[in-house]
């Protein structure tokens, strides 16, 4: 795969940055590196992270530059090559048996064929990105097929022959890391780790994303919400919790209640677990009066 | 050396930087080390942020050992010497780990034996441990009838033809619809397969445990001859694997061979670093990679067990589940008894009883009918 410097006028990551960030989407230096690199070297961009932190969003965002269609494979454990490659769309072969009657007819044809997401892509590889979602719900049997896929784009259909990629198909790979990913997949990507934005960042993001928010609402609620990731919760808050909870709390507070009760009522758009709300009960008064002053 | 193999010089850090980073453990294949320098060629390099950068996407080293890797990253550019991460040299108190196939690998003769029993010692106490020939229990009958059927089992990616499957095989009736002319007189079914689990068996086998490590031995014999895939460990001041000795049917030379391969029966307890030689070494780690992992042990650590909790943390995101026997837990919810085990907790899928033998065999039968 020849080194491509730029790709659709973007040579640095910097200009990466912006281009994402007119894609309404605020990327930090490690992760717009890493994307600009994948897109250069023709890699694939692994994206590991805790969940909410937009590694689906940014591979949208990464199609989007690009101007290219977004083909997602959402991963679960059993997801098998029906669901991930093609599969023959037998009612429609059978028909065409019943109506040929005593005529030839081809039932291995592209009309019968049904492409799922990798043949998708491969098939038009400079028209789609793929995102391949949540990598390590799949089980490691898949995983492996996978690496097979990624390191040659390639499919063999028994009746068909083998399909080949004209050239290398834009890969997003996403896992929320419950489970180790093999050593083998990881070193065919480029490799990015998402934490949490920092606070000026989030705080950015909120004001990009939510409606009406105001400058010190963001700050408040990216405060608190930082507060709450600092404890041992079963489901930290994620950056759309944080979007959430600044648009709830506004609506709310335009209503009347005043910011520390608005912030107390849309508690559940940030914390969406009962354990996680009974264990914080205890102390979230005394934390949002303290972020509302 | 002939010229066309010879390093340019602006490459040869990068280089070093890949072996210094595999003498400390991280994987790095060629094509990553090949893509880094690419990297940085794309990146500018304007300043050594813009290589370290090219570094961190390329190489991908995993989050928690962001810091070793950051550590080593100043030591080959910048030439400092950070005394944490730069030691390449295995310290003196490191586990090492011993595979049966490395061969010539004469346990070393025992200095004293810990006749206690009961405590931890720190000493690597090496000797070599007879087993005094016991009656088979029914219990391990029992395992080896009852295993085909009750231990955990993993659907596989292959279809099999079935009575009453999950979706229709579309392929063979339109096969067979083909030979009669488009006429479908019955749907075939399709089912995935079921396939054993892989089992990665820990054994500890310190002083602490020395009461129950013989019938540990017979259980883990019993358990290799039951089914097909299974990989078993010893856990002391060393990491022995004994697989292969237990494949022997006969249970009296299995057991021989094992005892003469495992040179640190009853020594002292330092499961953390055992546990951490073990997923220290690519090989062995892939054995626990969605396999039900059964820890044979009391969880008694010396001293701290940071290292053991960030050990089993590891171990339960490799693994599928975590089933934890110890000879300390009894009844059939047992609880946590030393601060060791409850810093495991949360990785463990299930602390069980291990006190005897037909205890082991139960739970062991019954984790994937609990698991459900």
């Amino acid at each position: 795969m020849p080194i491509q410097r730029s790709i659709v006028g973007i040579d640095s990551p910097g200009a990466l940055t912006q281009a994402l960030s007119a894609a309404q989407y605020i990327a930090g230096d490690e992760l717009a590196t890493a994307a600009y690199l994948a897109l250069a070297l023709g890699k694939p961009l692994l994206l590991e992270g805790a969940p909410g932190v937009g590694k689906t969003e940014a591979a949208k965002a990464i199609s989007a530059i690009l101007g290219r269609q977004l083909v997602r494979l959402q991963c679960y454990e059993g997801i098998d090559s029906a669901a991930a490659l093609y599969e023959w769309n037998y009612p429609r072969q059978m028909l065409a048996i019943r109506q040929a009657g005593e005529n030839y007819v081809n039932i291995y044809g592209d009309e019968f064929l049904m492409s799922r997401p990798m043949l998708e892509a491969l098939r038009d590889p400079g028209g789609t990105v793929l995102l391949i979602d949540e990598i390590d719900r799949a089980d490691h049997e898949f995983e492996a097929f996978l690496l097979e896929f990624l390191s040659d784009f390639s499919i063999s259909i028994p009746e068909r022959g083998t399909m080949r990629a004209t050239e290398h198909p834009v890969v997003v790979l996403t896992s929320n890391r419950t489970r180790e990913l093999h050593e083998a997949l990881r070193r065919r990507c480029v490799y990015c780790w998402i934490g949490y934005p920092d606070p000026e960042r989030e705080a950015q993001i909120v004001m990009m994303r939510a409606s009406a928010v105001a400058r010190d609402t963001a700050t408040r609620v990216v405060a608190a919400v930082n507060r709450l990731r600092a404890e041992p919760l079963a489901k930290p808050p994620g950056v759309a919790e944080t979007v959430e909870w600044a648009e709830a709390a506004t609506l709310l507070h335009e209503q009347g209640a005043t910011w520390p009760v608005a912030f107390r009522r849309a508690i559940g758009v940030a914390l969406k677990d009962q354990d996680d709300i009974a264990f914080m009960s205890g102390q979230i008064d005394a934390m949002l009066e303290e972020v509302a002053a | 050396m002939s010229p066309s193999t010879e390093l340019p010089r602006a490459v040869k850090p990068f280089v070093d930087f890949s072996s210094v980073l595999r003498e400390n453990r991280f994987a790095v294949a060629p094509e990553q080390t090949s893509a880094f320098i690419a990297a940085t060629g794309l990146l500018g390099p304007k300043s050594m942020r813009d290589i370290y950068m090219a570094a961190l996407t390329t190489l991908g080293p995993e989050p928690e050992r962001r810091e070793e890797f950051d550590a080593l990253f100043r030591l080959v550019f910048h030439g400092q010497s950070v005394a944490a991460a730069a030691d390449g040299e295995p310290d003196e108190d490191e586990v090492r780990a011993y595979d049966e196939r490395d061969g010539a690998m004469e346990p070393p003769e025992a200095e004293e034996t810990n006749e206690s029993g009961g405590d931890a010692t720190g000493d690597e106490i090496l000797s070599i441990r007879s087993f005094t020939g016991l009656g088979e229990s029914d219990a391990l009958r029992r395992l080896s009838r009852e295993a085909n059927g009750r231990l955990p089992r993993r659907a596989s990616r292959r279809l099999g033809a079935s009575r009453s499957g999950s979706r229709h095989d579309l392929r063979r009736a339109l096969r067979d619809a083909v030979k009669r002319d488009g006429e479908v007189l019955q749907l075939p079914e399709l089912k995935r397969r079921l396939r054993q689990r892989r089992i990665l068996l820990l054994i500890d086998v310190s002083g602490s445990m020395k009461a129950q490590t013989e019938g540990h031995m017979r259980f883990a014999h019993a358990l290799v001859q039951a089914c097909d895939r299974i990989e078993v460990f010893t856990l002391g001041t060393r990491l022995t694997r004994v697989t292969r000795a237990l494949r022997n049917r006969n249970r009296d030379q299995a057991l021989a061979t094992a005892s003469y391969l495992v040179a640190d029966w009853d020594g002292g307890t330092r499961l953390g670093d055992a546990l951490g030689a073990f997923l220290n070494v690519p090989r062995f780690a892939g054995f626990s990679r969605s396999a039900l992992t059964v820890v044979l042990s009391d969880g008694l650590e010396r001293g701290d067990h940071r290292a053991m909790s960030e050990a089993v943390e590891r171990l339960s995101r490799l693994s599928w589940k975590i089933l934890w026997l110890s000879p300390l837990a009894s009844g059939t919810n047992p609880v946590p008894e030393t601060a060791a085990m409850l810093a495991v907790m949360p990785y463990v899928a299930r602390l069980g009883d291990g006190g005897s033998v037909a205890r082991l065999c139960s739970e062991v039968l019954d984790f994937s009918r609990r698991a459900a």
